[in-house]
């Protein structure tokens, strides 16, 4: 697994999509990770940095769906190409996407790791529920995706058949993925300040074992954790 | 001399980061395992972070077999930091880590806002610690505490080694549509660059009651080498980084070039030679 590092990268694109970003840096020295890691990215005036899933991973960039939910977030979907930010990752454990029958489920942001997964994995099917069509937009980002809107829920999709689930979503979405498919790897969510545990604010409880998802997840049932974080190897040296 | 802040740091997680400081200090360990407290845990605020972690540790038992062997191996010299609800506890704690050569320090923290109070005083609890243990103690208060430097000089008196100052104040935020509270607990502990002149005032009051003769760690919002000369102008013999490691991993190494820096454009050789020079001009 790569290293992490932290590096001032320049935006070099931004689009909206729906009511989504899409917001693109260069890469220069940070690797990509693989589908369901994150990334810290920090703006000046912010104490503390925000996680965001990679999205996309064009040659030599790295891409991130943002929902403008508050102020960094707000703030990050205004960012112009060339301004900086402080890109710190890839962190987090990943899913795994060597599996025999892979099926994609997003619900509303939780569409974000899932490009750079289906395109890793080879276009698997893909199930992606919003909340408006004007949020659906983003699945155009999902090749096959089949999409519904509320109150039509993704669970409702979710075909009887045994298939290897890969889900990120609202809490309320990944509970009903679980309950359905007790084995779905869960991108799971909790506001983060650091990404390599240092500060507990990340832990929830699953499965009653208590986690830090920024090591032992964000993915519940995904790869295991690739420890320690910060090794000192030459390729995490930080800006 | 620079640490990091008790709850600032895995050095499990991230040796590389623990191994740029003179000590690394540990999450606060209690006698008994605490789950800690419900999510949300962490919200960004004005000037500074909220956190209501609740002191979430594997208990001392647990510290002691599985975490403790893994943090010697990593050949830092450590800290251990003590909570708990009565001085039985903190006393019990400081006993079953006994005294090792690795563990330079035991520091009892008097002072998480985010776990109900300890009913002794204090002194009562560094008195209890004392009895139960050899190792130099370093007791942490709050910034919200009326009178620091009277219960520093009962602190000493009870048998500690020195302070370390401060620990988090008390915040609130609450959410921007439902003006509910934004951490799972309500209020939590309010930290980062809000703190800087809180806790400049903590050390520079302790150190002159104390007559600058004992070791004070100062902490408290330390983003940058200015910001830890400071500290130890205002009498500081160590600074602490705490919330700076979250969004800079690499702040032990930024702020101790830094702080060379800044000595040296002032005069100073070594920091020592700075240490409670905010006191030349002070006359009582
Ligand atoms: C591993 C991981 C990957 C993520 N990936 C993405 C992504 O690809 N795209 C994206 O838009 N967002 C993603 N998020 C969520 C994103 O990090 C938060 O929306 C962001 O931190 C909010 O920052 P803010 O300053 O805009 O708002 P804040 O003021 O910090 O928060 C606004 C509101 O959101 C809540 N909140 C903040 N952080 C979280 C969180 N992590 N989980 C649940 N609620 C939270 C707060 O309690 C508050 O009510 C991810 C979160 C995690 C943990
Ligand atoms: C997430 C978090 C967890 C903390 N946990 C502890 C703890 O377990 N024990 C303790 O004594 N202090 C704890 N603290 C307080 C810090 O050690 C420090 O006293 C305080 O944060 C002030 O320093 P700062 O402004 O540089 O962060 C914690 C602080 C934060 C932000
Ligand atoms: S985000 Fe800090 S421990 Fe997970």
């Amino acid at each position: 697994m790569p290293a992490p590092r932290r590096e001032r990268r320049k935006v070099a694109g931004s689009e909206r999509v729906g009511v989504y970003t899409l917001l693109r840096f260069e890469r220069g020295g940070l690797d990509a990770g693989i589908p369901g890691q994150f990334f810290m990215l920090e703006l000046p005036g912010h104490v503390v940095p925000r996680p965001f899933s990679i999205c996309l991973a064009p040659k030599g960039e790295l891409g991130f769906l943002i929902d403008p939910v508050g102020p960094v977030t707000r703030e990050l979907c205004e960012l112009e190409r060339g301004q900086e930010v402080s890109v710190f990752g890839p962190l987090g454990n990943g899913f795994r996407t060597d599996v025999d029958r892979p099926l994609l489920v997003g619900g509303g942001i939780g569409v974000a790791p899932l490009p750079y997964a289906s395109q890793l994995m080879g276009k698997p099917p893909a199930i992606l529920g919003f909340r408006t069509r004007h949020h659906a937009e983003a699945a155009k980002l999902v090749p096959k995706a089949e999409v519904c809107i509320e109150p039509t829920l993704v669970t409702e999709l979710i075909p009887a058949v045994p298939m290897n689930v890969l889900a990120c979503g609202p809490e309320p979405m990944l509970h009903a993925v679980h309950a359905l498919v007790p084995d779905a790897q869960l991108a799971w969510e909790a506001p983060m300040a650091c990404g390599f545990g240092a500060c507990y604010g990340c832990v929830v409880e699953f499965e009653s074992k208590s986690v830090r998802l920024c090591v032992e997840g964000p993915i519940l049932n995904g790869r295991p954790p690739v420890l320690p974080v910060l090794n000192g190897s030459e390729e995490e040296k930080a800006e | 001399m620079i640490l990091n802040a008790s709850g600032c740091l895995d050095a499990l997680t991230a040796p590389a980061v623990a191994r740029k400081l003179d000590a690394y200090v540990v999450k606060t360990v209690t006698l008994e395992p605490r789950a800690g407290n419900p999510q949300p845990r962490l919200a960004e605020t004005d000037f500074g972070m909220l956190n209501s972690i609740g002191l979430q540790n594997p208990g001392v038992e647990r510290f002691c077999t599985e975490v403790l062997p893994r943090l010697e191996e990593l050949g830092i010299p450590l800290w251990i930091s003590v909570g708990g609800a009565e001085a039985t506890e903190y006393a019990e704690v400081c006993a079953r880590i006994g005294e090792r050569a690795t563990v330079h320090a035991l520091e009892l923290n008097l002072s998480c806002p985010n776990v109900d109070p300890a009913a002794e005083g204090a002194a009562e609890i560094v008195a209890a610690a004392r009895a139960a243990t050899e190792a130099p103690l370093y007791a942490k208060l709050s910034p919200l505490l009326p009178d620091v430097a009277g219960v520093a000089k009962s602190v000493l008196e009870a048998g500690a080694t020195g302070l370390s100052l401060v620990n988090s104040l008390r915040g609130l935020a609450l959410d921007e549509w439902t003006l509910e509270p934004r951490l799972g607990r309500g209020v939590g502990g309010y930290s980062g660059a809000a703190l800087r002149p809180v806790a400049l005032a903590a050390v520079f009051i302790c150190y002159k009651a104390t007559d600058g003769e004992v070791p004070i760690v100062g902490m408290g919002g330390v983003e940058t080498g200015k910001h830890a000369l400071d500290l130890i102008a205002a009498g500081a013999s160590a600074v602490a980084l705490g919330s700076i490691l979250f969004r800079d991993p690499n702040a032990p190494e930024r702020v101790r070039g830094e702080l060379a820096e800044e000595l040296s454009a002032r005069g100073f050789k070594r920091p020592e030679e700075a240490r409670g020079v905010a006191h030349r001009s002070q006359n009582d």
